[in-house]
């Protein structure tokens, strides 16, 4: 599944793995910023954007083809609007929605394939991102699969009872409004277990973290170098290419 | 329709990063604050079965189908101020983790789905959620909030400066207007499943108001939303406004200053119009947004007490 | 010799009027383990709830000295540890050691020494190896072990598992009963296990609707209600 292989990046040991989550998210935030503020028309700088998310790809161990085969999900819709922009006659453009997109789809995994999650979550929580939603999103994340599995083995019990096709339209629609119900409840009832087996565990309102992020002078050394390489990536447009 | 970065033009997502952050920073706080920490298992398993009830397709007709989206759900079980959270973090994990809307552009998917489109689904509900009114404003909040929802993407997307013609946007309208009633009749197929296996599951609108200002907040939310769309689609209309107001000039000197010498193309007067009306078009959403949830808010403010998991 | 646990005339109704609990008595001595037996829906599961105040109905409960009222909440809960039957709904922290640690950190332990008590903890389950792991890549057994760790970490005088050996392979279910036979705390297992029962608990108790219909010796208690599949009846018929 996707968020295994992901999840399976994320724990590699490179140099990039190691940087705090806090530098790399703002690192990330850099180049997406630069590759959304590249005008249209030009081409150098996306040829630097790719040049360096590939090498930080290559450089922390990821491999360079799925990071850019698992970033081609965003191709369908860009394609879409690049058509419809290239009808109307602004051929630039398309080409700029369908690079910019996938340059930063790119980042992303570039981003999330060298972060565990949960790093991820602590270090944006600790950049100011409200803590009700890292929570959430951590809970979130952790039952994500769970569920979906869940769901997974619905529609296969489903399946082989005939499924929920020929029927007419709209027993199958009731039909599958009572496999979401189901799903719910079931979603609902781990929720409760969940509360009970933490207050089980002494929790009094509030989760404490158990690991603390530490800056180091390499994380800072790390993060000037990315900013100097987004901003001189995104400056090249200026170079008459 | 998630937003992938690349697509909005910077006063845009910058705009919309820059309302929709604290807006969902101010609703995060208070779910929070009803409950302490002890309700964010709840909201994550909720929000990974909205993932998960997206893998159950609906039949909606001439053989394809949909799925949940979710919004107005999450709002008739956990509370508006909680399901804008839980949107929140589903829209954040769905573009960290599998490149579904962007990063920079999350504020502008924040916006649409997880403010507007949860107020837009609550809003009927509020006013018509009990007795005879009840399905229909179910359905109603359903439609409602992937209407709202996908028209603001749509405008964003022509404020950006995305050339759609005509007829386009008239079929894009289309296809918003099929998604959107079938979201609403998946809301009610849905709620109706799940009351019939424990109603505690749902909670009840909270007390009512006049029901006259509610079918104003709902309509007054459509008419901008879709006049929004209208306006952004032609902008010479727009271009017009933004020139009489003045902004334009102001906003122009103000994201030129960095780049000067490298852009001046890149920061054309007909591009930085447009952008900046719609701007002035957003803000004007957003305020009549934020008003209308600081309203809601006080009233729930009365209503009953949030209710963690497993408060039996 | 003081029991642990002492309950009286324990009652308890669910909010959909459901009466799970219609007076029970029990008690667990230092040391002890006793096994829970019943269908399904006889009310273990939200007995065991009431030993660490999750669950409150009316009655007696005294665990260790102290009537389980709210201000002794933070207290019982740190000396009772439930290990919960959906191992998924008790591992919900990211990762092993955070979950592990969970328990001591709301103990107010500093987190260094924290981290220290769950790689303690995990040693003694044999699962050190699995700290950095997320709960998801784990086995049925790991994960087991894993919750297991976590209640330990709080250093309990009471231990209770609830169906402790659903979805383990046989060679699972002996290392779990294994370690748990080496643990040296007080014991409530709430099993349809029969084995397990008869291969850490001397005494057992049946409950049925809500009541305590039988209590003693586990051998004498899984005849006298028929609960084991014996063997003749496990031969399958011929077919003619």
């Amino acid at each position: 599944m996707h968020h295994v292989v992901l999840e399976r990046w994320s724990r590699g040991g490179s140099f990039l793995h190691a940087r705090d989550p806090r530098v790399k998210i703002l690192a990330a935030l850099a180049i997406l910023v630069a590759i959304a503020t590249t005008p249209p028309q030009t081409a150098a700088p996306f040829a630097a954007y790719a040049i360096l998310l590939i090498g930080a790809s290559a450089a922390s161990g990821l491999p360079v083809s799925g990071v850019l085969a698992r970033a081609a999900v965003v191709l369908p819709f860009s394609a879409t609007f690049a058509a419809i922009s290239w009808v109307s006659g602004d051929p630039e453009r398309a080409a700029a929605l369908v690079l910019k997109s996938y340059l930063s789809a790119t980042a992303a995994l570039v981003l999330i394939g060298t972060t565990p999650m949960p790093k991820l979550l602590l270090g944006l929580e600790k950049l100011g991102a409200p803590r009700m939603i890292v929570l959430v999103a951590l809970f979130l994340y952790r039952y994500l699969f769970i569920v979906s599995e869940q769901a997974q083995h619905m529609l296969q019990a489903a399946a082989a009872r005939g499924g929920l096709f020929g029927k007419a339209r709209p027993l199958r629609f009731r039909a599958a409004g009572g496999a979401v119900a189901v799903l719910f409840g079931h979603s609902y009832q781990r929720a409760v277990g969940i509360h009970r087996a933490m207050l089980s565990r002494g929790f009094e309102g509030r989760l404490m973290p158990a690991s603390a992020l530490a800056l180091t002078v390499t994380d800072a050394l790390f993060l000037g170098g990315a900013l100097v390489l987004a901003f001189a990536s995104r400056l090249s447009a200026g170079a008459g290419l | 329709m998630h937003i992938p970065d690349g697509f909005l033009s910077t006063p845009v997502w910058l705009t919309l990063n820059a309302v929709g952050a604290p807006a969902v920073g101010l609703l995060a706080r208070r779910a929070q604050r009803e409950s302490g920490d002890i309700k964010a298992p709840l909201l994550g398993v909720m929000g990974a079965f909205v993932f998960a009830a997206q893998m159950i397709n609906f039949p909606v007709g001439m053989g394809t189908s949909g799925h949940l989206v979710g919004s107005a759900l999450l709002a008739y079980t956990v509370g508006p101020a909680a399901a804008a959270v839980v949107m929140t973090a589903i829209l954040a994990l769905q573009a960290l983790v599998f490149q579904d809307g962007g990063i920079l552009a999350l504020g502008a998917n924040v916006f649409n789905m997880a403010i507007v489109g949860v107020m837009a689904a609550y809003l009927p509900y509020r006013q018509f959620g009990r007795g005879r009114m009840r399905t229909f404003a179910i359905f109603l909040g359903g439609l409602l909030s992937v209407l709202t929802a996908a028209c603001l993407a749509l405008s964003e997307l022509l404020l950006s400066g995305v050339r759609m013609p005509g007829p386009v946007v008239t079929v894009s309208l289309g296809l918003i207007l099929v998604c959107a009633v079938a979201e609403g009749a998946i809301t009610v197929a849905v709620i109706r499943a799940i009351e019939r296996v424990n109603a505690g599951w749902i909670r009840g609108p909270e007390a009512m108001g006049k029901p006259a200002l509610g079918f104003i907040a709902t309509a007054a939310l459509l008419l901008v939303t879709l006049g929004g769309l209208v306006a952004s689609s032609s902008p010479d209309t727009l271009e017009s406004f933004a020139e009489q107001v003045g902004i334009a000039d102001q906003a122009r000197s103000l994201f030129e200053t960095p780049f000067a010498d490298y852009q001046a193309r890149f920061f054309e007067a007909d591009w930085l119009a447009q952008a900046a009306a719609g701007l002035a078009g957003l803000a004007l959403i957003f305020g009549l947004g934020l008003g209308l949830g600081k309203l809601l808010r006080n009233r729930r403010a009365a209503g009953r007490p949030a209710n963690a998991a497993g408060g039996d | 010799m003081q029991p642990v646990v002492e309950v009286s005339g324990l009652r308890f109704r669910y909010d959909d009027g459901t009466a799970a609990l219609q007076g029970v008595d029990f008690h667990l001595f230092p040391g002890e383990t006793v096994a829970l037996f019943g269908a399904n829906g006889s009310g273990k599961t939200t007995f065991v709830l009431h030993l660490n105040g999750v669950l409150t109905g009316e009655g007696r409960v005294v665990v260790c000295g102290m009537p389980v009222t709210k201000e002794n909440l933070t207290e019982i809960r740190r000396r009772v540890g439930i290990v919960f039957q959906e191992a998924d709904e008790q591992l919900f922290m990211p990762t092993v050691l955070d979950d592990v640690s969970f328990g001591p950190l709301n103990l107010g332990i500093e987190p260094a020494a924290a981290v220290e008590r769950a790689k303690s903890a995990l040693g003694d389950v044999g699962m050190l190896h699995a700290l950095d792991k997320a709960p998801y890549h784990l086995s049925a057994g790991e994960k087991r072990r894993v919750a297991l760790a976590g209640v330990l970490a709080m250093n309990p005088e009471i231990l209770i598992l609830d169906e402790p050996t659903t979805s383990l392979d046989p060679p699972g279910r002996r290392d779990l009963a294994r370690l748990l036979g080496r643990l040296p705390q007080a014991k409530i297992i709430v099993t349809h296990d029969a084995w397990l029962a008869r291969r850490l608990a001397v005494r057992s108790v049946f409950f049925e609707g809500g009541r305590i219909m039988g209590d003693g010796a586990t051998d004498e208690l899984l005849k006298r209600f028929d609960w084991e599949c014996d063997a003749a009846e496990a031969m399958p018929a011929r077919l003619d």
